[in-house]
């Protein structure tokens, strides 16, 4: 008995599907500039992002669903304006969003809220593989990643810069160590948060873009996932913001290069006192 | 309110990581008193325990298994948990470092716990032990504070200042057995890509090339300034873009945010990108061609000139002020 090639392949690709997560983060972006009113940071007419280190996550959630087959389903915890964002990333390719909207119903929150939030959402979704930023650049914790994973009791890896995942679920990785790098075998389900590195992000098309606005995109609120404000309530909190002091501009040497290199080198030892 | 606190020794290349005593500093004002307990954990590791004690731990626990010679986060927290555990804490510091920002969200959820990342100072303020950190790429700085259980904070290498050390200090040091098992991700290989030692988050010098140095051959001098001072060398998005370096050096937005003494900016334009990582640092030095760079607006001392002529130049400089001092 032989199977016909094509039929093979579609048995094999069947069992292979991969259900793919990926956590979103709607950032400031931080190149603009940056003021503080009423004690806040000022977000009026600011330009605001997918965080970058999240772009990397949403390009491989693409490329492991295109190799491998599956659904890459992009999930944020953030305000209605958040949509924007998510809609890029159902252009860039992603299957379908989901935005949990907690802020009618939780008025302070931390990393242990958004965490408790997305565990909550993602605990009977199976998922096989979550991907996530390693670290948005406007709050710069890190932690939301790691906390679902120990949430939902699957093993994580952080800063990753290569996937690899073999039949039969097993999973390579190569994860940055403060520039050296660690080879990890693990297996699915897993989540891994993305370095810088992992990947060249691509720019949604416009084809992308008219798809997108036809994906599906849910919006939950804190009741359809079965919590209450006091299961996700902060553990911590802001009590002051505010900006470095202004660096002014310092000294420019003058002269001939290998005097103001002297001048330079003293200038280091005995005003700045750094070497 | 004293209070009794944990704190995790980190261990790298044989020796005891800076950012171990700066955590035990940390750990001293959020005890306001009370007791300092520093946990060392790997494989053979036991003899750094002493040092430890000098850099102002009251007591020192040390956890060994073969399952510990590589971090990983299961192997880690079952050992961190076990101390946890006995030791019932009412503080914890660890290192922002690779490791400490992999196990500490890990460790929280264990906890049922808030956790402060990057934590660049400490006080007690208030009645409340605060902790400043940075936001927004480090434009913009917060203060916060832990509201409901244990105070448990990651702090930045190169901010705290460390205790000063002192041989006369004494403390025990007891052994915990733990087995650690079940590893889901093993570590197979560890690639070394930086090189010779000086880690760019804990760097005193920091010397830094941008598009300017036009390639990788370009970076020789750089790592011939950076050897003289005992520094590390870093890079802009432009260089590693330009693939005129590796990724790891990258210092900015993405990247590498670094807070050394002394920076060094070669041939760097200062895109805002860049500025985010390394805007903070104690005195910056900008060498670039172009008067108008922007680098030049956040300099301490800028020299306009080729760095190709300025940057041996300051080599040679610095290696007669070794010689003389």
């Amino acid at each position: 008995m032989m199977f016909e090639c094509w039929q093979l392949k579609q048995l094999f690709e069947e069992g292979n599907d991969v259900n793919i997560f990926v956590l979103m983060k709607r950032t400031f972006d931080t190149e603009e500039k940056i003021s503080i009113v009423n004690g806040k940071i000022n977000e009026e007419g600011a330009e605001f992002i997918i965080n970058p280190y999240d772009e990397y996550a949403i390009e491989e959630a693409i490329q492991v669903r295109d190799k491998h087959g599956g659904e890459v389903t992009v999930v944020t915890v953030g305000s209605e304006e958040a949509e924007k964002e998510l809609r890029t990333a159902l252009a860039m390719g992603c299957d379908k969003a989901v935005l949990i909207n907690i802020d009618d119903d939780v008025e302070e929150q931390d990393q242990y809220t958004t965490a408790k939030v997305l565990a909550e959402y993602l605990k009977d979704k199976n998922p096989d593989l979550i991907l996530a930023g390693n670290v948005a650049i406007d709050g710069g914790s890190g932690q939301v990643g790691p906390r679902v994973a120990e949430l939902l009791g699957i093993p994580y890896v952080t800063t990753i810069t290569k996937l690899d995942i073999a039949d039969g679920g097993k999973v390579t990785v190569v994860r940055d160590v403060e520039g050296d790098e660690e080879i990890i075998e693990t297996s699915l389900p897993l989540l891994v948060t993305a370095q810088q590195g992992l990947n060249e992000p691509r720019y949604p098309s416009l084809p992308g873009i008219m798809k997108a606005k036809k994906k599906p995109l849910d919006e939950l609120e804190l009741d359809d996932l079965d919590l209450d404000e006091e299961d996700v309530e902060a553990k911590t909190k802001t009590i002051e913001v505010f900006l470095p002091p202004k660096r002014e501009a310092g000294k420019i040497l003058q002269g001939e290069i290998a005097d103001q290199v002297k001048e330079l080198v003293q200038l280091l030892r005995s005003e700045a006192k750094v070497v | 309110m004293a209070r009794k606190v944990l704190t995790l020794a980190e261990v790298r290349d044989g020796s005891l990581r800076n950012v171990s005593f700066e955590a035990i500093a940390a750990a001293k004002t959020i005890a306001e008193g009370g007791e300092v307990v520093s946990v060392l954990v790997g494989d053979q590791v036991q003899a750094h325990a002493n040092e430890l004690i000098y850099r102002g731990a009251d007591r020192v626990v040390v956890i060994e298994h073969p399952n510990l010679k590589f971090y990983t986060s299961d192997g880690y927290s079952q050992a961190l948990k076990a101390v946890i555990d006995k030791e019932q804490p009412e503080g914890i510091v660890f290192g922002h470092t690779a490791l400490g920002k992999d196990l500490s969200p890990k460790l929280a959820i264990k906890l049922d716990a808030g956790l402060i990342s990057d934590v660049i100072a400490v006080e007690e303020a208030g009645g409340n032990i605060v902790f400043t950190r940075p936001i927004y790429s480090g434009k913009a700085f917060e203060k916060k504070i832990v509201t409901d259980g244990i105070i448990f904070a990651t702090v930045r290498p190169n901010n705290i200042a460390p205790l000063e050390r002192d041989e006369s200090r004494s403390g025990s040091v007891e052994a915990l057995a733990v087995e650690i098992k079940d590893l889901r991700a093993i570590v197979k290989e560890v690639v070394r890509k930086t090189a010779e030692g000086v880690d760019l988050t804990e760097a005193k010098v920091i010397v830094a090339g941008g598009r300017g140095v036009k390639s990788a051959e370009g970076f020789k001098p750089l790592k011939e300034l950076a050897e003289v001072l005992g520094g590390a060398v870093g890079a802009s998005r432009g260089a590693c873009d330009a693939g005129y370096c590796d990724y790891s050096l990258q210092i900015g937005q993405t990247g590498k945010v670094v807070t050394p003494d002394l920076y060094i900016a070669c041939g760097i334009s200062g895109a805002i990108q860049h500025l985010a990582g390394m805007s903070n640092s104690k005195v910056i030095v900008a060498i670039n061609k172009d008067p108008e760079a922007n680098i030049f607006k956040v300099a301490d001392y800028g020299i306009v000139g080729d760095l190709f002529e300025v940057v041996p130049l300051l080599t040679e400089e610095f290696k007669k002020l070794k010689v003389h001092s």
